[in-house]
């Protein structure tokens, strides 16, 4: 798989995206971490994409789309590492992400993810 | 014409999801290189990235031209296609409207983030967007 690399740490899956990742391989991971979510029955999921430049209309569909994917499969999903401009940029493009829970880094997300807390 | 008095520095085949991320880079690095602001281009390349793949998916792929300006406040694109084109263009350019089931902001949005945004689709067929995005430097 070209999108990145998924390590299954504790029970959660770390998925950390390619910089220069096409609109196939993001679907491609679609397929790949739904596998290993039933696979390992983690509970958790982290995407990190703070090697991301950009994150524009479509990647922005597939990660609300592999949170809810996620949710259907019993595993919660945070998205970590957003740089600022991309935040504000997505913003700008009426993307808000509204289902997918954020963090700043993987270590808050693991932090958030233990005691419970949603967002 | 909003790419008068630029001058074409490199230009990208648009001939799938692989040259979507290479126009994306070309366009990053080049407003690296000119000193460009990290907002200024995140948001251009995003809108780039937007139009980019507009052209592979529905025109069925294109060319991607990059200009620089004399001024070097701002940077310029150009996207043809060989597409069908567009045959109501304001209805293409609301948010949520799309003919293959995406988001629809695509347009819309990369209009947004541009300073300067311009689409024709001549007759004949095809898909042209031109944009510029400012670089943000300080003076």
């Amino acid at each position: 798989m070209n999108a990145g690399a998924i390590y299954e740490v504790d029970g959660v899956l770390l998925v950390s995206i390619r910089a220069d990742i096409t609109d196939t391989d993001i679907v491609d991971l679609q397929d790949v971490l739904s596998e290993r979510i039933t696979g390992s029955g983690a509970q958790g999921v982290v995407i990190d994409i703070s090697a991301l430049d950009i994150v524009d209309t479509f990647v922005g569909r597939i990660l609300a789309q592999l949170t809810g994917i996620a949710r259907l499969l019993d595993a919660e999903t945070y998205v970590v590492g957003m740089r600022p401009a991309v935040a504000m940029t997505l913003v700008e493009l009426g993307m808000y992400l509204p289902d997918n829970h954020t963090a700043l880094t993987l270590t808050h997300a693991l932090e958030k993810m233990r005691t419970g807390k949603p967002r | 014409m909003i790419l008068k008095g630029g001058r074409e520095v490199a230009s990208v085949k648009l001939d799938g999801d692989r040259s979507v991320a290479l126009a994306r880079s070309r366009v990053g690095d080049l407003m690296q290189k000119l000193g460009s602001r990290d907002l200024m281009k995140t948001r251009f390349v995003t809108a780039v990235s937007e139009i980019a793949r507009n052209a592979v998916v529905h025109g069925g792929g294109g060319t991607l031209r990059l200009y620089e300006f004399a001024r070097g406040d701002r940077i310029g694109i150009e996207c043809t296609d060989d597409g069908p084109g567009i045959d109501d263009i304001d209805t293409a350019m609301t948010d949520g409207y799309s003919t293959r089931g995406s988001l629809g902001r695509g347009l819309g949005g990369a209009k947004r983030l541009a300073k300067d945004f311009e689409i024709v689709s001549p007759p004949a067929g095809g898909t042209i967007v031109r944009m510029t995005g400012l670089l943000g430097r300080r003076a």
